[in-house]
């Protein structure tokens, strides 16, 4: 029986023929990542394994990401702990306030991942550069340690669910939409486990942002991993973006998939997932009415170029509801720049948004946007669980940029169709 | 052998409200068993005894993958976290910073709060000291026994780093 995208790469980076689902195997890894919450846990466990070094200075990244800039005094310490740790063993992917980005939009702009790596990073979203054709996966604090100091990881080979693409999307519609239907269809824990496997012709009228958002929420699905399979546009993306040498994985024709789901791109209408839930979601015509307090368009999920494209294109030369309040979050440095020379940042503002520096604040309730008691936010993010963004009793409704663009027009939620005439 | 009473919650039990984001600039395990579960059940951290089992529904630990979620359960005193399944990066961050846990869907679904339950976590086996019904959970696999018997991962590695 053939493999998986998913096992070949494992296979490759075991040093193994051939593996089967559930076998336990020590992969070689390419890249281990860790964020300014994960990584003061991962120093401490590093230093109790007493390795003098890191197995490779290129091969471990560090993204002070989420408290940043920092918010609190503890949080000040827990930079100032990842920042010392990053000089005194010679980090070369260490990304100071002012250089960096929102980790998992930052990563695959420096080209530290191409097709075929095994990636790990301790913050669930690493399943993001899947969409590059590489095995990336979240773990914990201890794995990022155990692998800075060993280079390795240990796997149980997952089973895949194979999504075939056909058709194309609809206007408006995103990868967002997309991933929010297929969550919708099999569950936050639909492919515990288990790869997300993309492919198929529909993959053509697929952006790499959309691809990005996609993979990033496969987590959201229980997924141990999101795959998608590598074409031109994926070539191109990282050609423009690295210098590393790449491996392009295929799925063998007969590889055995736990299921294979046809996905027919033309059919998905705008998504928004209801709280508390991912799976909770509902297509915009049967969301009624949803009044709100506030927007976020941002994040690891949607905080890339086209994502600030789409929320422009609904918001120039309307204003922003007076009882509602719009943070929007370019997701890195460079995209922050390009959507300046864009003229995007002056409809923002003009708008009435506010624009803000890279961080993912307000998606974890961290700063920046936090909600209070019964407040209703429409975010781009990638959770809407209890208390996510702020008090127990808020509530998050995950959209499109576009649709969080037009929701923040209209005070409630709401088409891109409805603003956009 | 683990023995103590059972806390109970539903399915889907995410790493958000085991111990939510707010309480994350720190990593002190006692000071995150402060807010472990507050988001969802505000009298855990007054109830809690030491050694009480939690049991859940399915995907337990969704989410987020900080591992200050494990951390805080188990320095809340839990010993024993039984669940329907649990989601994959807290099944890896529970055996790695050394929280037991077993995967029992029938046992789960059926144990109630409070009842007194013993546990053999290395058979699998799980008795209902207040119904008298005995479950048997799917062992660990050898290998992770072997992170288990090293005390955690980093111990494991540092046992291979020493050899190699």
């Amino acid at each position: 029986m053939g493999m998986t995208m998913t096992q070949k790469i494992l296979a490759a980076h075991a040093g193994l023929d051939k593996v089967a689902p559930g076998q336990l195997i020590m992969a070689d890894l390419d890249l281990v990542l860790g964020n300014d919450i994960t990584t003061p846990v991962a120093v401490r466990e590093f230093e109790k394994i007493g390795a003098e070094s890191v197995f490779d200075k290129s091969k471990v990244a560090i993204v002070p990401d989420h408290f940043t800039p920092n918010k609190d005094i503890k949080s000040a310490e827990q930079c100032r702990l990842i920042r010392n740790f990053a000089r005194s063993h010679e980090i070369e992917n260490y990304f100071e306030i002012g250089q960096m980005g929102i980790e998992h939009a930052l990563i695959p702009e420096k080209g530290l991942v191409v097709p075929g790596d095994v990636v790990i990073g301790a913050d669930s979203h690493t399943c993001t550069y899947g969409a590059l054709g590489a095995f990336s996966t979240g773990v914990g604090s201890t794995d990022m340690a155990a692998g800075m100091a060993s280079g390795q990881c240990w796997f149980k080979v997952p089973e895949a669910i194979r999504f075939n693409l056909t058709g194309k999307l609809r206007p408006w519609v995103s990868g967002k939409d997309v991933i929010l239907h297929i969550i919708g269809k099999i569950g936050v824990d639909g492919a515990l486990y288990k790869s997300m496997e993309f492919g198929g012709e529909g993959l053509a009228s697929l952006s790499m942002d959309d691809r990005f958002t996609m993979a990033n929420m496969a987590i959201e699905a229980g997924a141990k991993n999101g795959i998608f399979e590598v074409d031109g546009k994926t070539i191109a993306y990282v050609k423009e973006h690295s210098a590393r040498e790449y491996k392009v994985y295929e799925p063998d024709e007969d590889a055995e998939y736990a299921e294979v789901i046809d996905i027919d791109l033309s059919s998905i209408g705008l998504t928004v997932a209801f709280p508390h839930l991912p799976e909770n979601t509902r297509t915009i015509d049967e969301a009624g009415e949803v009044k709100i307090d506030q927007v976020v368009i941002g994040s690891c999920t949607n905080g890339r170029i086209e994502d600030l494209r789409a929320a422009a294109k609904v918001l120039k030369g309307n204003k922003v509801h007076p009882g509602v309040r719009v943070i929007i979050f370019p997701a890195t440095q460079k995209i922050y720049l390009q959507a300046m020379r864009e003229g995007l940042l002056e409809i923002f503002i003009e708008a009435g948004a506010a624009v803000s520096t890279p961080t993912c604040g307000p998606c974890l309730g961290g700063h920046m946007g936090v909600l209070g008691k019964g407040e209703r936010a429409v975010a781009t993010t990638n959770r809407n669980f209890v208390g996510r963004m702020g008090h127990p009793e808020s509530e998050v409704y995950l959209a499109s940029p576009a649709v969080a663009a037009a929701s923040a027009v209209t005070g409630k939620i709401s088409s891109p169709e409805e603003v956009v005439k | 052998m683990i023995q103590g009473k059972v806390i109970k919650y539903g399915d889907n039990i995410d790493t958000d409200v085991i111990i939510p984001a707010r309480y994350l600039n720190t990593s002190d395990p006692a000071e995150l068993a402060k807010y472990c579960m507050k988001d969802l059940d505000e009298t855990f951290t007054e109830r809690v005894r030491p050694g009480d089992i939690m049991v859940a529904g399915r995907n337990f630990g969704c989410g987020s993958s900080r591992e200050h979620a494990p951390i805080a359960i188990k320095a809340s005193g839990i010993s024993l976290v039984i669940a329907e399944t649990f989601a994959r990066i807290f099944y890896r961050n529970a055996i790695n910073i050394g929280l037991p846990i077993l995967e029992c869907p029938e046992a789960a679904r059926d144990i109630a709060e409070g009842d007194e339950i013993r546990v053999d976590v290395k058979s699998g086996k799980i008795e209902n000291m207040t119904t008298g019904k005995v479950y048997q959970a799917e062992p660990f696999p050898e290998f992770m026994q072997e992170i288990m018997k090293s005390d955690g991962l980093i111990e494991y590695v540092r046992g291979r780093m020493a050899k190699s």
